[in-house]
């Protein structure tokens, strides 16, 4: 008996749905990222208004002061869907595991001299606190937010910050040889000390701001823009003096994952300035507003580890992040005060 | 005539970022799609570009990951850190 094998091509009607041929064209099989992001959330045929907001739909570009023609313009240059997003941090967290294993294996942290212990105890945990109420400001840009594009990478980045919380907690854990007596400490440093108290104000105000947009400028772009390069630069670098290479190789991932989700902001900040001159004022507006506070609240803090250096480190970032904004078209270059 | 080089890939997700890469570095690839796979063809020599790759996958994509996504590949190799290159001595 002949037994004759042939491979019977089928072509497929279509490749991917209408909402994501119409945009990308029909003859074209579409990306994960794409199918999981374009055109996903509801536009049309809302029934009822949320009770708290009558004034606004479920879903409603209403309620930020950007307008945009097209909300699916933040493309998230990551192309972050869930799989790669978890593969992203798996790789991440193995990162940190890794370097934490070798620190404690090697007892690292008893050669760091004991005064940068307590100063990097200091200023790191009650950085928690910190990336909690990010991670509540991301899941309410989530939540409010319009499209699906922006929304779900929000969601991530909320994610990201309840794991960095984690982190940080797992280097208190650490410092209180196992114990939690060094995050307790932390947490009164956190709600008392008046080091802290500018910035514990600035994260309470941003828990209360209801334009999801001027969310996003003031957390992602000016609140994160002080803290990643004062904790992973400055603060770091501080640390050389004292032999704290233990904790530099815990925190160094903080610096990949802010350099990581600036990738992201980034194109959203490019995007919507992009997108009219009224957006631009608004951005540029927020960006003024907002990186005053911030800058302010960080002050103490780096006075605090940086002594008589901290505020010159401040301004360096200050102006960093300005830049910045003038790069993305966001904001207009202005002569900077001499 | 240039004696044609090609590589077939899976259709995965980075299967087909590579597929575009390469279509959009060299002109002269044809792509032909078979059930579960593509393959390229391009007389004389084909290049695929890492950065190009990169771009579309939207990560660091290393030329020694196509190993990944080939299935079969037709000429002499030619690999560094930028560009994996097929193409007849």
């Amino acid at each position: 008996m002949n037994i004759d094998i042939q491979a019977e091509a089928i072509t497929p009607r279509r490749h991917t749905f209408s909402h994501i041929a119409r945009r990308f064209g029909v003859d074209k099989p579409a990306s994960r990222y794409e199918e999981a992001t374009y055109d996903v959330q509801p536009v049309v045929n809302f029934h009822y208004r949320p009770t708290y907001t009558p004034q606004f739909e479920l879903y409603d570009p209403r309620r930020t002061r950007i307008v945009m023609n097209d909300w699916y313009v933040f493309r998230d240059p990551r192309q972050f869907y869930y799989a790669s997003y978890n593969i992203s941090r798996a790789a991440m967290q193995q990162s940190f595991d890794d370097a934490v294993n070798f620190v404690e294996k090697r007892d690292m942290i008893a050669d760091v001299a004991p005064e940068w212990r307590d100063l990097f105890a200091a200023w790191l945990l009650p950085l928690r606190h910190v990336e909690w109420a990010a991670n509540m400001n991301c899941q309410l840009i989530a939540d409010w937010g319009y499209g699906t594009q922006i929304t779900s990478a929000a969601a991530f980045c909320g994610a990201d910050r309840l794991g960095i919380a984690q982190v940080i907690s797992r280097i208190g854990l650490l410092l209180g040889q196992g114990t939690e007596s060094a995050l307790k400490e932390a947490k009164t440093q956190w709600l008392e000390a008046d080091v802290w108290q500018p910035l514990r104000r600035l994260a309470e105000d941003q828990l209360v701001v209801h334009d999801w947009f001027e969310l996003y400028v003031a957390q992602l772009i000016v609140l994160d823009g002080y803290i990643y390069p004062l904790a992973t630069g400055a603060f770091d670098r501080a640390g050389a003096a004292h032999n704290g290479a233990a904790f530099s190789m815990m925190t160094s991932f903080l610096g990949d994952w802010y350099a990581d989700n600036s990738r992201w902001t980034d194109a959203v900040i490019k995007a919507a300035a992009a997108e009219s001159e009224a957006n631009r004022i608004v951005l540029g507006e927020w960006f003024e507003r907002w990186s005053a506070r911030a800058e302010e609240a960080v002050r103490p803090l780096a006075a605090m580890v940086l002594g008589a250096e901290g505020d010159a480190a401040v301004d360096a970032i200050g102006a960093r992040l300005r830049e910045r904004m003038v790069g993305l078209n966001a904001l207009e270059a202005r002569e900077m005060a001499a | 005539m240039t004696k044609p080089v090609s590589i077939t890939l899976q259709n995965t997700q980075d299967g087909f970022a590579i597929v575009e890469a390469i279509l959009a570095d060299n002109p002269e690839a044809k792509s032909n799609p078979f059930p579960a796979m593509t393959k390229i063809d391009c007389p004389g020599r084909l290049e695929i570009r890492a950065e190009s790759v990169s771009e579309r996958l939207g990560r660091d994509w290393d030329p020694q990951e196509i190993h990944l996504s080939v299935i079969s590949l037709s000429g002499s190799v030619d690999e560094d850190d930028g560009v994996f290159a097929i193409f007849w001595r």
